[in-house]
């Protein structure tokens, strides 16, 4: 069963229309990338599904519960109740981190699981601890983000994420913001999330690491999926002149 | 003037501080609350409220504090007496009750003094407040929504940590400014410190007095930042 189900999505701020029929799902267990040129629709589509923007039309239904949907042309949202429920399945990685800035590396991961989740301080620490082993980062508890490498507080904001055990966890463009020395330190902690079939959703520019990690890529382009597929398919073999065209700017770094 | 005299002007100075201090101190705790919810009336999205707080502030902002001093001061008691001419002898409202109380008793001046400083501050706090927190990023509320966190949560463990940091070198500046326009007080006749020293200048016919407590102000100016800087190193912790 899908996970997250996308149904003619579409989003439009004043005139401009950024989504336009948007439907996709993703399964338990698989990595998705999205990608496509800038303004074409990817982060906000991922804002959308991440209840950052309100949707104008479509259906969302995240793990069997209905976000939203549209009746006789209007857009119906769940009860707050059943959106908090769905939130707590989601977690969103955000391309610049958006750490609390005011609190060290262990209180940005224990906030949320301590007060929102209400479990013990002792209970959230040790996992905590054990988020920061796999990323990389222990001796790093007492650290402010600010005294950070970029590649640092991304990993703390993806074990913030992973703390409150998502079922499905987003990334809007996670390594836009780091050098690509940093990008490589990020990209290998989403591989192994992969290998331990964190099901995710990632918008991204790094076309080779889309087709490394992914079972699944979108192209996106005017608001509208152009193609999707198997990422050798799309990579490989794509027989879209849309994304032919897209892609054959990366074929040289390839 | 001789050393003498100066020690006595000095311990005169000394006596009428409290009167200054106090009036210091009433003014911040109740016009930084007071500001607070200035600039959530401001950021009311029901526009009339909002429109009404600009005015608010347009006039605290716009008006010299003095008049406002000597407007609250003579004020009440004429509402008091306009309110009792309406009444033609009856009963009044229990508000005009209060303020013919507030009126009658020994600290009316103290109390109308605070009135007029809290509200003038009040709008300059709830400006310095809303410019703390409309610089916060919007990133920081969407990474508190995205771990479920509810407003009130948000606003108190995220938000306003972060707001009390930047507003900081802000706030000291308006601190030290009220530690000297306490000395406005003596437009109403309160005697602190400037008004006694006024008229020590006259009794010793000399310039002394003034300077003596002028001293008086800058020592507690002095105080008052190094305050604000220990505050500000203990928030130094993060960037």
């Amino acid at each position: 069963m899908a996970i997250l189900e996308v149904k003619n999505l579409s989003k439009r701020f004043g005139d401009l229309e950024v989504l336009k029929d948007i439907s996709f799902s993703v399964e338990k267990g698989q990595v998705v990338s999205i990608i496509g040129p800038s303004g074409s629709g990817k982060s906000t589509l991922l804002r959308c599904v991440n209840q950052l923007e309100t949707a104008d039309g479509g259906d969302i239904t995240v793990d069997g519960l209905k976000m939203l949907t549209t009746e006789n042309g209007k857009v119906v949202y769940a009860p707050k109740k059943t959106l908090r429920e769905i939130r707590l399945k989601i977690g969103l990685v955000f391309q610049n981190f958006n750490l609390f800035p005011h609190k060290s590396v262990m209180q940005n991961i224990i906030e949320a699981p301590i007060h929102v989740l209400k479990k013990s301080k002792q209970e959230a620490v040790e996992t905590a601890q054990g988020l920061l082993e796999k990323m990389g980062l222990t001796g790093k508890e007492k650290s402010y983000p600010c005294e950070l490498s970029g590649g640092q507080q991304q990993r703390v904001s993806i074990a913030r994420a992973l703390a409150l055990k998502p079922d499905i966890l987003f990334f809007d463009e996670p390594t836009s913001a780091l050098d690509p020395e940093l990008t490589g330190e990020i990209l290998k902690v989403i591989k192994e999330l992969a290998e331990e079939k964190m099901t995710m959703v990632i918008v991204t520019h790094e076309m080779e690491f889309a087709r490394d990690v992914s079972n699944h890529v979108i192209f996106m382009d005017g608001g509208f999926i152009v193609e999707e597929g198997d990422p050798s398919e799309l990579f490989g073999n794509t027989q879209n002149e849309r994304t032919k065209q897209f892609l054959k700017r990366f074929k040289g770094v390839q | 003037m001789n050393t003498d005299d100066m020690l006595n002007v000095t311990k005169i100075l000394f006596e009428y501080l409290p009167n200054t201090l106090k009036l210091f101190f009433f003014t911040l705790l109740f016009s930084i609350p007071l500001g607070m919810v200035v600039t959530w009336l401001k950021r009311c999205r029901f526009k009339p409220v909002s429109w009404l707080t600009n005015i608010y502030i347009l006039v605290m902002r716009g008006t010299p504090l003095m008049l406002q001093i000597v407007a609250v001061y003579y004020a009440i008691p004429m509402i008091v007496k306009g309110a009792k001419d309406a009444a033609e002898g009856g009963e009044v409202s229990g508000f005009i009750q209060f303020l013919d109380n507030c009126m009658h008793s020994s600290n009316y001046m103290f109390v109308a003094l605070v009135v007029a400083f809290s509200f003038n501050y009040a709008a300059y706090f709830a400006e310095i407040f809303r410019g703390g927190l409309e610089s916060i990023p919007v990133g920081q509320y969407e990474a508190a929504s995205m771990l479920g966190m509810t407003r009130m949560q948000t606003f108190f463990r995220i938000i306003m940590p972060q707001v009390i940091k930047r507003v900081i070198p802000a706030t000291a500046n308006e601190v030290i400014v009220l530690v000297k326009d306490t000395s406005l007080a003596t437009v109403i006749a309160y005697t602190e410190i400037m008004l006694k020293a006024k008229q020590m200048m006259n009794t010793y016919s000399s310039i002394m007095p003034l300077f003596i407590a002028g001293l008086f102000y800058f020592v507690m100016n002095a105080i008052v930042t190094l305050a604000f800087m220990g505050i500000e190193k203990h928030y130094n912790y993060y960037k």
